[in-house]
């Protein structure tokens, strides 16, 4: 099925997320859409799925312009969109989940449905077992769950919105083989990423997007150094890894020991430097976020002892910790960070050092522009906090820490950000270091953990299961460690 | 501006376009109602001779409704359902009751101790439902909607139990307060300048708390993210009390005018519903201070008014339940449908997340 967008635009107030956006996806293609974030993408695909309705423009499919006035009206004609994190329901087993969204109220064939389920199934590969709670599926599974059901509703224009996000190799792997499968029955696939080496593996074409415009289109392969120049006007150079003078200890867990099973029984103690960067791997829930709590003080520990600077913050509460300068920045940033309906402004005034109890509005609108200006956010500062980009949301989130800090704990600080946005961050990390801020940071990504770490902590099943100096280790190393394959089995470093 | 005009007019329209499809179907032509209510509430023609009375008991039952009005923002703005409110009415009414009949000082202190009183005892009801919430984490709805009914069944208790009229067992209220206690009327009203006063008072202060304190912006950052707003270093806690404390305070100033302004003593149903209604102006009136002032008075006005439409009108005297249902259902509809338009035409958040 061929799909035309023509000439779309879609304005949230001053912001023109699209801009006139025109595209052309061939019948049978794997279509790349690469851009930065905040670049436009992720609206141009919520106009398509019927999410948004396009304040101008035309969709045109199989040559006939179609109206989308709901998602309901985009599955109807064939599009079918799978969301970054995968709309499955989770108390809900596979099949349930499966027959949700089909049309109709009436009899429900649990039977029938299983029958076209374990099809479709074995027609990709997939192994999904009907009576499975969907709780227990990885987020890879969920996505084949949702493929499946989309191409069962009739699907034949696929949208996956940074399907990579959050799955292991291995399936990103399977998933790619189903995309290029599909794109061989005649399915138009496009593909919204912002790594380019994705794109290169997976795209036939690739349309690239900037600032709510189509800046490029070309078909692949094409150099990645050229694709980095159509995003940010020049190619990017990687950074060298940094070094800077460590001070006296600063964050010290002395036989930390957790009583809810999430950390083993094994003690955990831990010297942190001031300027000291400690990166933390590990699977998805292997303890790390556990272990960041503890420092953060929101998760008190049954034995052992948390000090900051030498002063014993044991069994303080969260706000006694952020009273001694430890701050913490858990992964989801619109839902553990910023307020949602507050404007940069608000945000700015709720972490200001301005304790007065009248606000001045004009001193604080001041104070927001000249942020909004040295932290390159792309927004004014009367922009609420949703209406702003991953990336800009993350500019936001340091732009609100306080100076000096002691130790600051991260999640994910680059998560789902571009190269520009992610350098940038952490640009601003290693200005804090050599202020003599500790850093902690928990990441899935291992250039980033070699990168920018002074030693690594892997994590496995609850407990740490290797420390290692980030120069003198290597992405196998950190890879098999996150495994739980510990060194002496690999034979020690390369 | 268009939008948000929309978003007042569009209920406010549906409002009184069922308010008249109903009388027709109750078999009177609409117009007549609606000039009783006028005529109840105001006078007739408005404000004219011998309508003393009944525009100042159009504006005595004006003052609870904005009163709760101005708390129930305040707890909105911090995330809760303050269902409590009829309770927080009940028992400031209650502790100014107490006031007004034991204690005898001279009327300027004996008004101003009875305000203290009700006001305490709303807040102390309020902190109740709120320490709940975060102690128990009982839900401020189940919690509120309990103490309610403990507070009603209170006052019932007090009525025909220790404060019962010597010699009657009834529930037509206690005795009526000394003259000392009662709010000072106007010109041989009800009217209490007093009153008044103290609810636009109350609505100026919900205005400025909102407008420009940082106290008002971490109310209303609580209530938006509480996760968030914990991780930025606000004593949550800390402020859902404080919320709670200021809409039962209010509510108890509402209670108070009540007992001392309007009834002149204790009676079972006190609060009158002005609470529940008061959730109901605070969403028409999107959680604008003064756009709680007409709307409230709109509802006084039915309030007042209808009270005598059965008897003029050859109605069924249940219409007036049935109108009021009307219309609270009718104004719910409205305003979900305008933000429901509203979302579909501007959808003006960008980030509107629907992963």
């Amino acid at each position: 099925m061929s799909l035309e967008l023509r000439d779309i635009h879609k304005h949230f107030g001053p912001v023109r997320a699209n801009d006139g956006i025109t595209i052309t996806v061939e019948t049978g293609t794997l279509h790349g859409l690469l851009g930065e974030n905040g670049a436009g993408k992720s609206t141009l695909m919520k106009v398509l799925s019927g999410f948004h309705s396009a304040d101008s423009g035309e969709i045109v499919l199989d040559g006939k312009t179609i109206k989308l006035a709901s998602p309901d009206d985009a599955i109807a004609a064939g599009i079918g969109m799978l969301h970054q994190d995968p709309l499955v329901f989770l108390p809900f087993s596979v099949i349930d989940n499966f027959v949700l969204g089909s049309p109709g109220e009436g009899r429900l064939d649990r039977r029938a449905a299983a029958a076209d389920l374990e099809e479709l199934c074995t027609r990709y590969g997939f192994k999904l077992d009907p009576a499975t709670p969907a709780r227990l599926l990885t987020v890879g599974e969920r996505q084949q769950l949702e493929i499946v059901r989309l191409l069962w509703l009739g699907a034949r224009v696929l949208i996956l919105d940074e399907p990579t996000t959050g799955i292991s190799a291995d399936q990103r792997l399977k998933l790619f083989a189903t995309l290029k499968a599909l794109a061989e029955e005649g399915m138009s696939v496009i593909f919204v990423s912002h790594k380019l080496e994705e794109v290169a593996e997976l795209c036939e074409r690739v349309t690239v997007m900037t600032r709510g415009k189509v800046v490029g289109e070309a078909e692949m392969p094409v150099p990645a150094e050229q694709l980095v120049e159509m995003m940010f006007g020049q190619a990017i150079e990687p950074q060298e890894r940094t070094e800077a003078e460590l001070g006296s200890s600063q964050l010290k867990l002395d036989s930390i020991q957790m009583s809810t099973g999430l950390l083993s029984d094994e003690p955990l103690s831990l010297d942190v430097r001031a300027g000291e960067v400690i990166g933390v791997a590990g699977m998805e829930g292997s303890g790390q976020d556990t272990f960041l709590r503890i420092c953060a003080g929101m998760v008190t520990p049954k034995l052992g002892k948390v000090a900051v600077a030498g002063e014993d913050l044991t069994g303080r509460h969260y706000h006694g910790f952020l009273d001694a300068d430890v701050k913490y920045l858990p992964a989801g940033r619109l839902e553990e960070g910023l307020i949602e309906g507050l404007t940069i402004t608000e945000h700015f005034v709720l972490t200001g050092s301005n304790r007065r109890f009248f606000i001045d509005w004009e001193e604080a609108r001041r104070v927001a522009e000249d942020q909004v200006e040295h932290f390159t956010i792309k927004g004014t500062e009367a922009s609420t906090a949703e209406s702003l980009s991953g990336g800009n949301q993350q500019r936001l989130l340091l732009a609100m820490l306080p100076a000096n800090l002691k130790v600051l704990l991260m999640e994910h600080p680059t998560r789902g950000l571009d190269i520009e946005s992610a350098d940038w961050v952490w640009e601003q990390l290693l200005a804090r270091r050599q202020d003599g801020t500790s850093i902690v940071f928990a990441s899935a990504d291992l250039d980033e953990l070699l990168r920018y770490s002074d030693r690594i902590l892997v994590f496995f099943s609850g407990r740490v299961i290797g420390e290692l100096e980030a120069a003198s280790t290597n992405v196998d190393e950190i890879g098999l460690l996150i495994g739980g394959r510990t060194a002496n089995a690999t034979g020690g470093q390369s | 501006m268009r939008s948000r005009a929309n978003s007042v007019l569009l209920p406010v329209s549906l409002v009184v376009g069922s308010t008249v499809l109903l009388l027709l179907l109750a078999g009177t032509n609409p117009w007549d109602p609606l000039k009783l209510i006028v005529q109840g509430s105001l006078g007739w023609p408005p404000f004219e001779g011998g309508s003393a009375s009944k525009v100042g008991d159009t504006f005595m039952v004006w003052v609870p409704i904005a009163l709760a009005s101005a708390g129930l923002i305040v707890t909105f703005n911090a995330g809760m359902w303050n269902i409590g409110i009829e309770g927080q009415i009940i028992m400031g009414a209650i502790a100014a009751a107490w006031v007004a009949r034991e204690v005898t000082v001279a009327r300027p202190l004996l008004v101003a101790l009875t305000l203290l009183a009700g006001a305490i005892g709303g807040m102390l009801w309020g902190l109740l439902v709120g320490v709940l919430r975060t102690a128990g984490g009982v839900n401020e709805i189940f919690g509120g909607l309990g103490l309610d009914f403990v507070a009603i069944s209170l006052t019932t208790y007090l009525i025909i139990g220790p404060w019962q009229r010597p010699g009657v067992a009834s529930t037509s209220g206690t005795e009526v307060f000394p003259e000392a206690a009662l709010l000072p009327s106007f010109g041989g009203s009800r009217l209490s300048l007093l009153a008044v006063s103290i609810a636009l008072i109350a609505l100026l202060g919900v205005w400025v708390l909102f407008r420009g304190t940082l106290y008002g912006l971490k109310l209303k950052a609580v209530g938006r993210n509480r996760r968030s707003s914990f991780l930025i270093g606000i004593a949550t806690n800390r402020y859902l009390l404080g919320s709670f404390m200021i809409c039962g305070a209010l509510a108890g100033l509402a209670g108070t005018s009540q007992a001392t302004g309007f009834q002149y003593k204790l009676i079972p149903a006190i609060s009158g519903n002005y609470g529940f209604l008061a959730i109901l102006v605070v969403l028409l009136a999107r959680f604008r201070p003064f756009l709680v002032i007409p709307i409230s008075f709109f509802f006084a006005m039915i309030a007042v008014g209808s009270s005598s439409l059965s008897l003029r009108l050859d109605v069924n005297p249940t219409l007036g339940g049935v109108l009021q249902g009307v219309l609270v259902l009718s104004a719910m509809f409205g305003l979900g449908w305008s933000a429901y338009r509203a979302q579909r035409s501007e959808a003006s958040v960008s980030g509107e997340s629907v992963t």
